[in-house]
């Protein structure tokens, strides 16, 4: 067995976990905003703004954020283990995704803190 | 493989670096490895989409100009594999849901699952390329 300290949970079962509820969290959110885009073909300024100035919608884009992060990192986190043997380089690469991802998370927030 | 090679590789316990190259991909196999491709393209594919949103609420101008830029055929092209990858992930995410608790996961459930799959998002993708078209 492989003890390793950059999982999300430092245990194969929480990131499991973790994966599942983020996914539905995404899972929700997506499909909220296609049935949205589908049902509203003439789409204004006025509807979209409205939208995302909703308390609720706030809570569900952040929600959405904050689980596109935890899956992201551990889907990454999967795929780097997997592909990448040369520890630098998945030590790397992770940091890199790592940082990508707070930087959505930190953007995502950024473009509805104004609204 | 030298002396020490050979001793180490039978004193590993570490599993055999099997050559995938020279493999024949069942097609649950390479319905798992497009769930992986398609993840990796949406984590790069939300700085698109990213933009498009902070674009599409800084105010009015933005938001035509949004609406402008998705008028074109390379931004349609975009926004039609950036929502192809985001379906086939969904329904390969569902169907691990349903392996999850315990369906389709005989030899036979895993081949059906990944029909399944494979079927019920390409008629996904089909129809989002209607609707953006």
């Amino acid at each position: 067995m492989v003890a390793s300290v950059t999982s999300l949970g430092r245990s194969g079962l929480y990131d499991w976990m973790v994966q599942r509820v983020s996914a539905v969290i995404l899972a929700a959110y997506v499909l909220f905003l296609l049935g949205y885009f589908v049902a509203t073909p003439d789409l204004t300024y006025a509807d979209w703004s409205g939208l995302f100035a909703n308390t609720c919608m706030k809570i569900f884009t952040i929600m959405a954020l904050v689980s596109l992060s935890t899956h992201a990192w551990v889907g990454m986190w999967t795929i780097s283990t997997d592909y990448l043997k040369n520890g630098v380089v998945r030590f790397l690469f992770q940091g890199f995704c790592g940082g990508v991802m707070f930087v959505y998370f930190v953007w995502g927030v950024q473009i509805l803190w104004g609204l | 493989m030298g002396p020490k090679e050979c001793e180490e590789a039978v004193n590993s316990n570490r599993p055999v670096n099997l050559d995938l190259s020279k493999f024949s991909f069942p097609l649950p196999a390479i319905t798992s490895i497009i769930h992986r491709v398609t993840g990796l393209a949406l984590f790069v594919g939300v700085a698109f989409v990213l933009w498009a949103f902070e674009m599409s609420l800084s105010g009015e101008e933005g938001f035509n100009a949004v609406k402008g830029v998705m008028q074109g055929f390379l931004a349609k092209l975009i926004l039609w594999g950036i929502i192809s990858a985001l379906l086939y992930h969904l329904v390969a995410g569902v169907k691990h849901l349903f392996m999850d608790v315990g369906i389709g996961e005989t030899l036979e459930g895993g081949k059906l699952g990944a029909k399944i799959t494979l079927v019920v998002s390409i008629v996904l993708i089909l129809l989002a390329g209607v609707w953006i078209w």
